[in-house]
C-alpha cells in the first residue's frame, strides 16, 4: 500500500525533473533555452552595447568553428570529459559502498553516520588547499576533488535507500525464510536501486560542475576550465561563452543519458 | 474433502493460554489475553471481530514472527520457535516483489525448496494456473489489478505447499465484486490442497462462507467470545435464512446490535420525518 504510494510519489518528482520524454511534447523544455539565446542575441545587437562584453551568437559561433576546426576545443572538451568521469566512478563506486554499508549495519551508521553528516555540511570549496597540498595541483588533485563531489549525492542516497526498505518487506523476507543474502539481493537492493539512481544521477551533475571549479581553480591543464581563464585573461568573452554553452550542452547530455539508463533498469517502476 | 477430515481428529494446531502486550506509549497494554484454540487437519477456521481485537497479532505469533508471549502455540505437540515452511501467510496488502514479474514473485518463495530448477519452473507453471493468471506469467506487478495481484500473492503462499494457509483479510483491499470471485477461489484452492488455513477477516459473511468454524473475538484485551461450527448446509446460501441467522448472531456477539427484535421491527432505523 505505502509501497505504491511512494512510487507515485517519486514518478511525480521525477517527471518534473525534465520533461525531455521523446513521447512527451518534447519541444516544451527547449522554449526557455531558446528565448534566452534571442533575448541575448537581441541585446547584443541594441545601440550602445559594447561588443566587447556581450558578442552576438554569430562571433560566438565563428569563435567555436575556429576553435573546433583551427584550434583543439575537441581536445579540451575531451580532457574535461576525461576527468570527470574519472572522478564520478571513483567517487560514485565509493559513494554507493558506503551507502549501502551504513544502511546494512545500524552498528556502523551509529558509529561513522553522524560523522559523515557533518562533513556534507562542510563546502566543497573548502576542502580545495587541503586536497591540492595532498594531492597535487595536478591532474590527481582535480579527480580527488572531483570524486569528492560524486562521493556525497551517492553516499546519501543509498544509505538512505537502504534504510528505508519498508518493515513489511523484512516482514516477508522472514516469513519466506530468504535468510540475509536473500533479503539483499532479493529485496533490498533492488528496493533501494531508485534510490542509488538518483544518487549517481545528482552526482553526474555534481561532478560535472566539480570539474569545471577543479579546473578554474587547480593548476592550469588542457580542458574547459583552462580555456576559459585564458579567456578571462586575454578578454576574450566570445570564448568565455562559448565554454558556457559547452558546459550547459554536456550537462544536458549527461542528463539525458541518466533518465535514459535509468528507465532502463528500473523498467518495473515506469509502468 | 471428507476423507481429510474424517481419520485426523487430531490438533494439528494447539494455542493454549496465549498472552501478548504491547507497550504503547511506555507503558504495557495486553492485545491477547488467554487465547485457547485447537485446529485439525484440514480445516478452514474463520476468526472475525473488530479491529484492534489481536486477531493479526494471532496470526503473527502462528507464524513464528513474534516469540515474545506467554502460553504455548504447537504444531503437532512442538513449540512454534519461527517461521517455517510449513506456514505460509497471504498479507492484506499483497506485498508483491514490483521489481520481479509474476513467476518470479511466485518462485521467490521456492529459494529454500529441495526441488530441482526444472521442477521449480513446473511448480510454478502449476500455481500460475492455479490461480488462473497463465496470461499474466510475465507481467509486472504494477500491470496487475488488485484482485490479480492477490491471487499471485496466494500462489506465492502456496508454492511450499504448506500444511497451514494463514489468511491476513486477504481481500479486504479488494472490491465486493472481486471480493465474492476470490472467495469461491479461495475455497476451491485450499479444500483441492487439503491445507488447514485459518482466515482473520472483519467481514461475518465472509468468515461463514469460508470457514468451518468462526471464532468471534472481542477486543481489550483480544480473547476468544465464541466458537460457532458452521455445517455445510448453512455456509454456501448466502441468502438463505439459516446464514442470515447465524450472521446476526455472529453480529450480536460482535456487539453490532441486530438481534431477532430488531430484526421483526422492521423499519425501526429509518429516520423520523
Amino acid at each position: 500500500m505505502n509501497l505504491t504510494a511512494a512510487l507515485r510519489a517519486t514518478r511525480s518528482r521525477s517527471t518534473y525533473l525534465l520533461a525531455l520524454r521523446p513521447n512527451a511534447k518534447s519541444w516544451r523544455p527547449w522554449l526557455a533555452p531558446l528565448a534566452a539565446l534571442l533575448i541575448w542575441e537581441a541585446c547584443a545587437h541594441l545601440p550602445g552595447v559594447d561588443p566587447r562584453f556581450l558578442p552576438s551568437l554569430e562571433a560566438v559561433a565563428a569563435r567555436a568553428w575556429e576553435g573546433f576546426v583551427h584550434d583543439d576545443y575537441l581536445g579540451h572538451l575531451l580532457a574535461s570529459l576525461g576527468r570527470d568521469l574519472a572522478g564520478f566512478f571513483l567517487g560514485g563506486l565509493a559513494g554507493v559502498a558506503t551507502g549501502l554499508a551504513l544502511g546494512f549495519s545500524p552498528l556502523l551508521a551509529r558509529v561513522v553516520g553522524p560523522t559523515l553528516m557533518t562533513y556534507r555540511q562542510i563546502s566543497l570549496f573548502a576542502w580545495i588547499p587541503l586536497v591540492s597540498m595532498w594531492f597535487g595541483g595536478g591532474e590527481a588533485g582535480k579527480i580527488a576533488f572531483i570524486a569528492m563531489a560524486a562521493f556525497q549525492p551517492t553516499l546519501v542516497n543509498s544509505w538512505r535507500g537502504v534504510a528505508e526498505i519498508p518493515k513489511s518487506y523484512r516482514e516477508l523476507s522472514d516469513v519466506l525464510l530468504l535468510g540475509r543474502l536473500g533479503f539483499v539481493a532479493l529485496i533490498a537492493l533492488p528496493c533501494a536501486l531508485p534510490q542509488i539512481f538518483t544518487g549517481l544521477h545528482s552526482a553526474l551533475i555534481c561532478s560535472w560542475a566539480a570539474t569545471v571549479g577543479a579546473e578554474l581553480l587547480f593548476n592550469l591543464a588542457p580542458g574547459l576550465g583552462g580555456q576559459m581563464n585564458e579567456g578571462q585573461q586575454m578578454f576574450l568573452m566570445d570564448k568565455l561563452l562559448l565554454c558556457i554553452l559547452l558546459l550547459g550542452s554536456v550537462g544536458v547530455v549527461f542528463n539525458l543519458l541518466a533518465r535514459a539508463a535509468e528507465r532502463r533498469c528500473l523498467r518495473w517502476r515506469t509502468l | 474433502m471428507i476423507d481429510s477430515l474424517a481419520p485426523s481428529a487430531t490438533n494439528a494446531l494447539e494455542i493454549s493460554r496465549v498472552s501478548k502486550r504491547f507497550l504503547v506509549a511506555g507503558r504495557p497494554s495486553p492485545v491477547l489475553g488467554g487465547i485457547d484454540l485447537r485446529v485439525r487437519d484440514g480445516e478452514f477456521v474463520s476468526i472475525v471481530g473488530a479491529s484492534g481485537c489481536g486477531k493479526s497479532t494471532l496470526l503473527r505469533l502462528i507464524l513464528g514472527l513474534d516469540t515474545d508471549y506467554d502460553g504455548d502455540i504447537r504444531i503437532d505437540g512442538a513449540q512454534v520457535a519461527g517461521p517455517g515452511l510449513d506456514r505460509a501467510i497471504v498479507f492484506q496488502d499483497h506485498r508483491l516483489l514490483p521489481w520481479l514479474n509474476v513467476r518470479s514473485n511466485i518462485a521467490v518463495a521456492l529459494r529454500h525448496s529441495a526441488l530441482g530448477k526444472g521442477e521449480k519452473a513446473g511448480r510454478v507453471d502449476e500455481l500460475v494456473k492455479l490461480v488462473g493468471l497463465e496470461r499474466f506469467a510475465e507481467a509486472w506487478p504494477a500491470q496487475l489489478s488488485g484482485g490479480m495481484a492477490q491471487r499471485v500473492a496466494i500462489a506465492r503462499a502456496l508454492a511450499n505447499r504448506p500444511r497451514f494457509l494463514l489468511l491476513d483479510e486477504p481481500l479486504g483491499a479488494l472490491d465486493a465484486l472481486t471480493r465474492l470471485r476470490l472467495q469461491n477461489e479461495l475455497l476451491r484452492i485450499v479444500r483441492q490442497g487439503g491445507t488447514t488455513a485459518i482466515l482473520v477477516t472483519h467481514d461475518v459473511d465472509e468468515a461463514i462462507y469460508l470457514g468451518d468454524r468462526v471464532v468471534v473475538m472481542r477486543p481489550d484485551p483480544g480473547r476468544i467470545a465464541a466458537v460457532i461450527a458452521v455445517s455445510g448446509a448453512e455456509s454456501h446460501d448466502r441468502s438463505a435464512p439459516e446464514f442470515i441467522r447465524l450472521r446476526d448472531r455472529i453480529l450480536a456477539l460482535l456487539g453490532v446490535v441486530r438481534s431477532e427484535a430488531d430484526a421483526s421491527a422492521g423499519h425501526g432505523l429509518a429516520p423520523v420525518a
